[in-house]
């Protein structure tokens, strides 16, 4: 394994290995894209955090090889990489689950029951938060506001918000990402609460 | 129930409203950014939005003619915009609105401000969660540059104004705005100290503007009506306009109301959000997001304004009104929150970095009913040396929840406090203690 780390420099015997993390694995793939996100920023560390993005749609997470690799397209040091890379929670530093599970636990989603929401997924996938099933398909975290305060307790799955979320409808959630990997019950563009029809006709 | 117009949720009223650039251009949209480019000066852009009165939608509330005022008028080098959609604040999910069902509407706001303070390039930061909100800015971007409204040369007119989306990654502290920057110069997202002000050293050490997108959606509206129509909405002359306040917590239709400023917190939580779920009543209101000072029935009256807010000892901040019923623990409540501030505090000041974790860990004993009568002294002495003792305003937010639960309900930490001596609970701390984290 490469290690990220500045005193890598000082100690040969520590050195990358060049064949391990030399490569250009985003680069090959996903070249086209890394040169449009780069056009967007006159300072090319700004591209940072979309290059994270990328590698990690890929592998699901932010492994050290591709660390390495992000520095050297950005012209920085991979102690620059990682520094951001661990401020921010999005970014996983280790695989996931396929499917990752984030319920917010913070004060507004609390008042409408996000704890028991906390508890039906501990049952029905026997993992606490922090932990993923055995199958590797379901990671949970306990994860602070969503931004969905008005609709919870609401959790987000990869990339869909799951909001007003009950027993019943967790459990077609689950059912449906095991079977089609995808689920209908995820949020379209947040509007709440829906307008009645009264009230439409009087902005009409 | 709105007796009032609907400024910026009346397209998405309309039904079959999509969002989309026909959808907007069809209900009066883009005209603004017509009649403008090139037809009336910047400068005079920047009048017109001070005379409005409109102040900052984010949480502070400064006046958003003013800040664009603060930039050099001579500096001949590149000036950026951000639009801050970091919207993170418990409580707070009205941008996520704005921006997933009428996205043109930001948009025309940025390029208006990006004329005003001639700026070429606008970035919106939205928080990395909404992938959603994400998309649908991205795409919205792409209808119109295609139609020409941004780009090189909008409209013919020899103005350029590029927009870009930018994503963060899950930090609360990104929506300071200078924290903000770095983090969209991609480092950590560290506040700076100011001044210097982002008006001069922003955005690569350029003269940046950085505005909420609510406070961006105004802007259309203030120039197609004029800033006399706008000054004279809500409760001028201080808090003018509407707000989009987002209710939650225990009422029975929680979700955004867009509403004159300065309509009572009675009104907002009893006839817009149909009065408390159950037969419970109301306990507590939170008036501006986790950030705000808690306040009790007692200031059911007070008007939802910046002055009269601010004068109940709250703050009208980011507008995010949360309502808890009788019943609920405010020791838990103001817990809740402290969790959510240890979790994000960045680290760069020592007072919140290491407080947070005190107040959390001494609420969690009190809640525990291993508390001790000499906590509550040892919680007010540390809000006191955390507030106002850091960088950011971050700290004199994350202090809010306790002293407000302290002053108006110290009997339940008190009681909480008896219950432990009672029960003869109180043991010594082990020695050694590890510190504790939080998943």
């Amino acid at each position: 394994m490469c290690s990220v780390n500045a005193r890598s420099v000082e100690r040969p015997d520590r050195r990358l290995d060049k064949g391990m993390c030399g490569g250009t694995v985003l680069k090959d793939k996903y070249g086209k894209e890394i040169d449009e996100i780069l056009s967007r920023y006159p300072v090319k560390r700004s591209a940072l955090i979309p290059l994270l993005y990328v590698a990690q749609r890929d592998q699901g997470y932010v492994s050290e090889a591709v660390m390495q690799e992000i520095a050297r397209l950005l012209g920085l040091t991979p102690p620059q990489v990682y520094e951001t890379v661990t401020f921010y929670t999005m970014f996983n530093l280790k695989p996931v689950g396929k499917f990752h599970i984030q319920v917010c636990k913070s004060l507004m989603c609390a008042l409408v029951g996000s704890d028991t929401m906390i508890g039906w997924i501990k049952t029905k996938l026997g993992i606490a938060p922090g932990e993923s099933t055995t199958d590797g398909l379901f990671t949970l975290s306990a994860v602070e506001c969503l931004a969905a305060c008005g609709t919870g307790p609401m959790m987000q799955i990869n990339e869909d918000y799951y909001e007003q979320v009950t027993e019943d409808k967790l459990n077609r959630i689950l059912a449906d990402l095991r079977s089609t990997g995808t689920s209908a019950l995820k949020s379209g563009p947040f509007m709440w609460p829906e307008p009645t029809p009264a009230e439409r006709a009087r902005e009409a | 129930m709105p007796k009032h117009e609907l400024i910026l949720l009346k397209n998405m009223m309309q039904p079959g409203y999509t969002g989309s650039l026909q959808d907007y251009e069809k209900t009066g949209g883009y005209q603004a950014v017509r009649n403008t480019f090139g037809k009336v000066a910047p400068a005079d852009v920047t009048t017109m939005v001070r005379k409005s009165g409109l102040r900052g939608r984010g949480g502070a509330g400064f006046p958003t003619g003013v800040k664009w005022g603060f930039l050099p008028k001579d500096y001949q080098g590149p000036r950026y915009l951000c639009c801050n959609a970091d919207e993170s604040e418990p409580g707070t999910f009205k941008d996520r609105q704005l921006m997933e069902r009428d996205p043109h509407q930001v948009l025309e706001g940025i390029l208006l401000a990006c004329y005003a303070i001639g700026a070429e390039t606008a970035y919106i930061y939205i928080r990395g969660e909404m992938v959603l909100g994400s998309r649908i800015l991205e795409q919205a971007i792409n209808e119109a540059r295609a139609a020409g409204y941004i780009g090189k040369n909008i409209l013919g007119t020899g103005i350029h104004a590029d927009v870009w989306v930018h994503r963060g990654a899950g930090a609360y502290i990104c929506g300071e705005e200078t924290a903000l920057l770095e983090s969209l110069e991609g480092k950590r997202g560290l506040p700076r100290i100011k001044p210097p002000f982002p008006a001069t050293h922003g955005l690569y050490n350029k003269p940046t503007v950085v505005n909420n997108v609510e406070t961006l959606a105004n802007l259309p509206h203030i120039l197609n009506r004029g800033p006399e129509w706008f000054a004279a909405i809500g409760s001028p002359p201080k808090s003018t306009g509407t707000r989009v306040f987002c209710v939650s917590g225990h009422v029975k239709r929680p979700g955004n109301y867009e509403v004159p400023m300065g309509i009572t917190i009675r009104e907002l939580v009893y006839e817009h959000a149909g009065g408390m779920r159950s037969d419970k009543p109301l306990k507590a209101i939170i008036p501006g997001g986790a950030s705000a000072p808690f306040l009790t029935p007692a200031h059911l009256d007070v008007k939802l304004d910046f002055e009269h807010v601010a004068t109940a000892g709250s703050m009208l901040g980011s507008g995010g009104v949360t309502v808890m019923e009788e019943g609920t623990s405010m020791v838990w409540a103001a817990l809740r929150l402290m969790e959510f501030f240890y979790h994000e505090s960045c680290g760069k000041c020592s007072p919140c970095r290491e407080g947070s974790s005190w107040l959390v860990q001494t609420l969690r004993r009190i809640l525990a009913k291993r508390g001790r009568m000499q906590d509550l002294e040892t919680l007010l002495d540390l809000c006191k040396n955390i507030a106002g003792r850091t960088v950011c305003a971050f700290g004199d937010a994350e202090v809010a929840p306790i002293q407000s639960t302290l002053k108006h309900w110290r009997q339940e930490y008190v009681d909480l406090i008896h219950e432990a001596e009672a029960a003869n609970l109180i043991r010594p701390e082990p020695v050694g203690a590890k510190h504790e984290r939080f998943s």
